[in-house]
């Protein structure tokens, strides 16, 4: 045991320098986002991005070009990027892609007036921002969300040090961090959850089919994400939003970060 | 239908006898499964192995009057694929000794929960902890149940199928590019060996030959999910007999692979990479990979030698979880897990598919069964895939990665993986217009889950969490 203990020490500090130092020390380098758009450029009747999206994320107009696209659909499978041919869709780098309000992550060709302030319900308690406690419900993923939130407790992204804990009990919970997509037989044991947490408590849709239902929801069994069935604080779309996507969006919920995504478009500064 | 996969069609009635003929042989069966070749005429399937390198056979009969005669007193492990049929397609099979629903089951309400049938228990001294579906830690929702008598296990049930998605019915209407994103997303950590037998299932309906540079590729795709998911593996196990260093590194070790899994293809479980004919796109190959999992080889054995050496994390394996040979055969244990119980097969070896045939795949043993072997055959594969890797990166020739591959309508392919969890198949059939008809997926946690619980019956508490980490088990490759 002494030898552990003497091994790690002299393995070093392997923490990231993120969110608070350099901005690039995420970890994530080389991976792809959700698809990024550059509008009119769509050919007429093209129609092949609609075609090939999985999850029916993508809409058009009656000319078949753009019309909307819902991230908060989006597995960021790369199969519209792939397949589009006027250059409409491009490879994007963005996965942080945490909101408040579901139609945020809508993009659309016409978007209406960004509000001039984010629009915040209610600030989050002041008790909870340097200490936030997460219940993790598996609500039917396929183990990919699990994975990278087993992640954050590694030496690399170490959670504990941005003063947010998994905690076992809800009891003990101020934060329901959700992955999948609310099968038939998970919704009961989710709503009991959330039940024995007390109040105040807020709700984290975590990946796609938490959202939405992603590319495994709408069967006999699946059921179609956390709408309709929690009040959601924060939506994270990504199939599965990696280590650094989650913290993002946690940072998010707990007004530590302002968002970046609004009506389905980036905007930094 | 290639060469590999042998069919016939059977009576009902002759089932018996070619099981029997199949065991007495020394092959085994794989799995079954149900579909509608047209509307209201239903058949069964069966895959069974004879040998290694032997073809696959595959056994269709008729199942028009909704019955067939159970195969599970002969064959234990086909009892949750009937348990299965029953639930999802309604057959009923003469003679199951366990004929209770399995995956779903409709409740007085009309609403679909996993079923729960609980064994009738006389002393009032036993008593039941139900355990889940919300576990502490991020854990994936199942629920356990141990009838117990102060620290001894009695008996002990997991009730799976909570996460159960439907996703095989997915599948059905879809196109087959768009099947192998739902395959991807079938069990995250195992993204890459799902796309990998989906898509090779589909390229034997079209009779397509893949490109070598694309069948590379998927090796080296293949291993490297091995690699991280054996190093989680490690973590986990060090995490349940309280080696909270270990656990750190083993977790860290892990992250690493991960990383470099998303510089080298985007993304971090090597999704959407693979589709039928190949791959979507090159990988660009840095010239340095080498070097980087030299230097990662270093550190995995200095870590897996420092394990090796730590008597409380030793003390805590041996003699844990016991599962003999016999029971893993029967039950259809797979993978590491049947590896350490005696069982010498590995589909990559036995049944060569991507690049497998050009390389020497060494298969870990050990005899003992218990969680200490289960441990020592996952260090030895982690082992033997960078040996693999180093054999793979030099033969990574420049050249196509996509060969066109359009399936004929109404056809059907079968295709494998071994996956770092053992045996993955999937059995795919196209309707008359190419699109996805039936998906079966046979995962290796539906087969494993199957084995675990008769290494807890008659144990104790304290050891059943290091024997669960041993078995390195996923939920939702089982629930489906």
């Amino acid at each position: 045991m002494p030898l552990w203990t003497l091994r790690g020490l002299a393995q070093g500090i392997a923490t990231a320098d993120w969110p608070h130092g350099a901005a690039d020390a995420h970890g994530q380098q080389g991976t792809l986002g959700m698809p990024r758009i550059a509008a009119e450029r769509c050919a007429d009747a093209c129609h092949r991005c609609a075609d090939v999206c999985p999850t029916q994320a993508i809409r058009l107009d009656t000319r078949g070009h753009l019309e909307s696209l819902d991230y908060g659909r989006c597995v960021a499978c790369q199969l519209c990027v792939e397949t589009c041919p006027a250059g409409t869709l491009q490879p994007g780098a963005e996965w942080a892609f945490g909101v408040r309000e579901r139609e945020d992550l809508e993009w659309t060709l016409a978007p209406g007036p960004l509000p001039a302030e984010e629009r915040l319900a209610a600030h989050i308690e002041q008790s909870f921002r340097g200490s936030l406690h997460v219940r993790h419900v598996d609500a039917g993923s396929c183990n990919g969300c699990e994975s990278e939130l087993q992640a954050l407790n590694n030496p690399f992204y170490n959670l504990h040090r941005l003063g947010i804990f998994f905690t076992a009990s809800p009891r003990a919970a101020d934060l329901l961090l959700v992955t999948g997509t609310v099968t038939a037989a998970m919704r009961e044991p989710l709503l009991a959850a959330w039940e024995a947490m007390p109040a105040p408590k807020r709700v984290l849709a975590c990946g796609t089919c938490a959202v939405s239902g992603g590319a495994c929801g709408g069967t006999y069994a699946s059921g179609r994400g956390l709408d309709g069935v929690l009040p959601v604080d924060v939506w994270l779309p990504g199939c599965p939003p990696n280590p650094a996507a989650i913290i993002e969006a946690l940072l998010l919920l707990l007004e530590r970060k302002p968002q970046r995504v609004k009506g389905g478009r980036v905007h930094d500064g | 239908m290639s060469a590999s996969v042998r069919a016939a069609n059977l009576d009902a009635q002759a089932l018996p006898t070619r099981l029997e003929q199949l065991l007495d042989a020394g092959g085994r069966m794989q799995m079954a499964y149900a579909w509608h070749p047209q509307p209201g005429r239903t058949e069964v399937r069966y895959l069974a192995a004879p040998g290694p390198r032997q073809p696959f056979e595959l056994w269709s009969c008729r199942a028009d009057g909704g019955e067939l005669p159970s195969l599970a007193l002969r064959a234990p492990l086909l009892g949750w694929y009937e348990r299965e049929m029953q639930d999802l397609y309604g057959l009923a099979f003469r003679g199951h000794p366990e004929p209770y629903p399995l995956v779903v089951e409709r409740s007085a309400e009309g609403t679909l929960r996993a079923p729960l049938v609980l064994p009738e228990v006389s002393d009032p001294q036993v008593q039941l902890l139900g355990f889940g579906p919300v576990r502490a830690d991020v854990l994936e929702s199942a629920q356990f149940l141990f009838f117990y008598l102060g620290e001894a296990i009695v008996h002990y049930l997991p009730r799976l199928f909570l996460k159960h998605r439907g996703m095989e019915a997915k599948f059905e209407g879809a196109s087959p590019m768009h099947g192998c994103v739902l395959a991807e997303r079938v069990s995250g950590v195992g993204s890459v060996a799902h796309a990998l037998a989906y898509c090779q299932a589909v390229e034997d309906a079209a009779g397509c030959a893949v490109p070598p540079r694309a069948k590379r590729l998927r090796v080296l795709l293949a291993e490297l999910e091995r690699l991280y998911n054996h190093l989680h593996y490690f973590g986990q196990l060090a995490d349940a007999t309280t080696l909270k260093v270990g656990q750190a590194e083993g977790r860290l070790l892990e992250e690493r692979v991960k990383q470099l899994a998303g510089r080298l293809t985007g993304q971090r479980f090597m999704r959407n990479l693979l589709c039928p004919g190949g791959l979507r796109r090159d990988v660009a190959v840095p010239i340095d990979l080498a070097d980087t999992l030299q230097r990662l080889r270093r550190e995995v054995e200095s870590y897996l030698v420092q394990l090796e050496r730590t008597t409380s994390y030793l003390d805590r394996l041996l003699a844990t979880g016991v599962l003999r040979k016999d029971v893993a055969f029967d039950q259809g244990a797979t993978g590491p897990v049947e590896r350490a119980s005696g069982l010498d097969r590995d589909l990559r070896r036995d049944h060569p598919y991507a690049a497998y045939d050009e390389l020497h795949v060494p298969v870990a043993l050990a005899e003992e069964g218990d969680a200490y072997a289960r441990a020592r055959v996952r260090a030895a594969e982690l082992r033997a895939g960078f040996d693999l890797l180093e054999l793979l990166l030099p033969r990574l020739e420049h050249g196509p990665v996509y060969a066109p591959c359009a399936p004929e309508p109404l056809g059907f392919g079968l295709g494998w993986a071994e996956s770092p969890r053992g045996s993955l198949y999937y059995a795919v059939h196209l309707d008359a217009q190419g699109m996805l008809a039936r998906v079966k997926i046979k995962s290796p946690s539906f087969s494993n889950w199957r084995a675990f619980p008769f290494t807890v019956h008659q144990t104790n508490m304290m050891d059943y969490a290091i024997n669960e980490a041993s078995f390195g088990l996923t939920i939702a490759g089982c629930d489906r």
